[in-house]
């Protein structure tokens, strides 16, 4: 009965860090209900119709971005993409004059993707339309964290209990700390492992354990999320060479014969095949990187419907 | 506190409901019956095995979740805020007689809700309401087909009703 009674009141969407488990698992319930909405014969309901959600993308991505795009329309909301590339950013336009002119046209949800961390609360502080952030540099990629939990849920039941593994590229990885987040607050143990060279600097102040061997913790966990090698955000080189990474980091056929027969394999995307996961793994019958993709259309068209319900409610 | 129906009066009503239903049906007609979440969920169960046990055969039954349909979405009506919950309706309602099954009709609203919801995932031959308590006050131009109870009460008044599989007892009370 408790769960009739809470009210979701966040119209902005910035992190897992701020939020509940209680409002973690509400956005989760919630999805639940959005995902008949995508296997029906018309792939659509009419909750957004009327409201335009603006994809404001400063940096690439194709799940993420068409996953939001797809997730509005589902819901029958208007979509304005935004790249950089062909706007008026290349002439030296700010991002508070580029939100608020696209404000002027009238949108409702401004779903913003930022090379700067904490570019979203910015915006969310600035203007009036909902803010839901798609990955903020270093700092959070909120959806993604909801839908890994959301697809581990979905399997197991529950994650009270559950080992979880995130491996690799944690430092620069804003996948990672949404992960980890939202996956603790939901009874989770997280086990991080990769190269001293790729921890965070301040990794004892997240509730977390650190490996520096895969082998040594592959055998004891129930999930494994292997993140992507993010050679494009590394200006030195963190590790000798990508086949020593490979050799031992990266999950291969060979390792896999040490986990748990029902192991969870998940990647965020996009994969580098061969390096942080061998392709006969990401195909394999452990590997779930497919569902979250599924899952994560769910998980936006709940969190678009929540932030959406939650600035109609303030308004009244 | 006013009683309008006590467990035993809501059980006859929904035989009496399934009697109506089954003497409007023409033979070739398969009847399914879909109930809106969550009175209407569980009236709709009960409907369905009277219907099957009537017919000698089993009556497919669903659930519908209409939050994505309601016209107060973008305009709440006070502190209400439902969770979104999965519509669960496992047969095809293609040119199948559909029985929309809730607790109480008032305003109309539900049933517009469900109408659209209903649209969306096919083509019923017809959809029929069938209603336990059926309350005057309109705002849209729908009628139930088939009612338990007619009543008629002043706009504070609310109907509630109450089934074991929810709120542990049978009873349908005006308050």
């Amino acid at each position: 009965m408790s769960k009739k009674e809470f009210i979701w009141n966040r119209k902005h969407l910035i992190g897992l860090r701020e939020l509940s488990r209680e409002e973690i698992e509400y956005i989760l319930d919630t999805a639940q209900g959005f995902e008949q909405v995508s296997t029906r014969s018309i792939k659509k309901a009419p909750t957004l119709r009327g409201k335009v959600v603006v994809n404001l993308f400063f940096e690439d991505s194709t799940r993420t971005r068409n996953s939001f795009t797809l997730a509005a329309n589902r819901l029958s909301a208007d979509v304005i993409e935004f790249t950089q590339k062909s706007s008026s950013v290349n002439k030296g336009e700010t991002l508070l004059d580029t939100a608020r002119n696209l404000e002027a046209m009238g949108i409702d949800i401004v779903v913003i993707r930022h090379s700067a961390g904490g570019a979203p609360k910015f915006l969310s502080r600035n203007i009036n339309a909902c803010v839901v952030n798609a990955g903020d540099g270093f700092c959070e990629h909120p959806t993604q964290g909801l839908l890994d939990t959301f697809t581990i849920r979905k399997i197991k039941g529950s994650l009270e209990g559950l080992k979880i593994a995130i491996v690799g590229d944690i430092a620069h990885s804003r996948v990672a700390r949404s992960d980890i987040y939202a996956m603790t607050k939901l009874g989770a143990e997280v086990i991080l492992v990769g190269p001293p060279t790729l921890m965070p600097a301040k990794i004892n102040q997240l509730p977390v354990q650190v490996s520096y061997s895969l082998d040594a913790v592959i055998g004891q966990v129930n999930v494994i999320n292997m993140l992507r090698i993010q050679f494009e955000r590394m200006g030195t080189n963190p590790f000798p060479s990508i086949k020593e990474y490979s050799h031992y980091f990266g999950l291969t056929v060979e390792r896999m014969k040490k986990a748990k027969k029902d192991i969870l394999v998940m990647h965020p995307g996009p994969i580098n095949r061969g390096v942080e996961i061998e392709s006969e793994v990401a195909d394999g019958a452990n590997s779930v990187i497919l569902q979250q993709v599924t899952n994560g259309l769910a998980v936006r068209m709940a969190v678009l419907f929540l932030v959406n319900q939650a600035a109609m409610t303030k308004e009244t | 506190m006013e009683v309008l129906l006590s467990s035993d009066k809501i059980a006859d009503c929904i035989t009496t409901l399934a009697d109506e239903i089954i003497s409007k049906a023409t033979r070739d007609n398969q009847i399914v019956v879909i109930g809106i979440r969550s009175r209407g969920e569980i009236l709709a169960k009960r409907l369905a095995e009277v219907l099957s046990k009537k017919l000698k055969n089993k009556i497919p039954c669903g659930t519908l979740d209409i939050t994505l349909y309601r016209d107060d979405i973008n305009n709440p009506q006070g502190e209400s805020q439902p969770l979104v919950r999965s519509t669960e309706i496992g047969f095809d309602i293609d040119d199948k007689i559909l029985i929309l099954v809730d607790d109480v009709l008032y305003t109309g609203r539900s049933a517009r809700a469900a109408m659209d919801a209903l649209i969306d995932l096919g083509r019923p031959k017809a959809i029929r309401l069938a209603v336990l308590v059926e309350r005057a006050g309109r705002e849209f131009p729908i009628h139930a087909d088939f009612a338990g109870l007619k009543v008629d009460l002043p706009a504070d008044k609310s109907v509630q009703v109450n089934f074991v599989e929810s709120d542990g007892k049978d009873r349908v009370i005006v308050i």
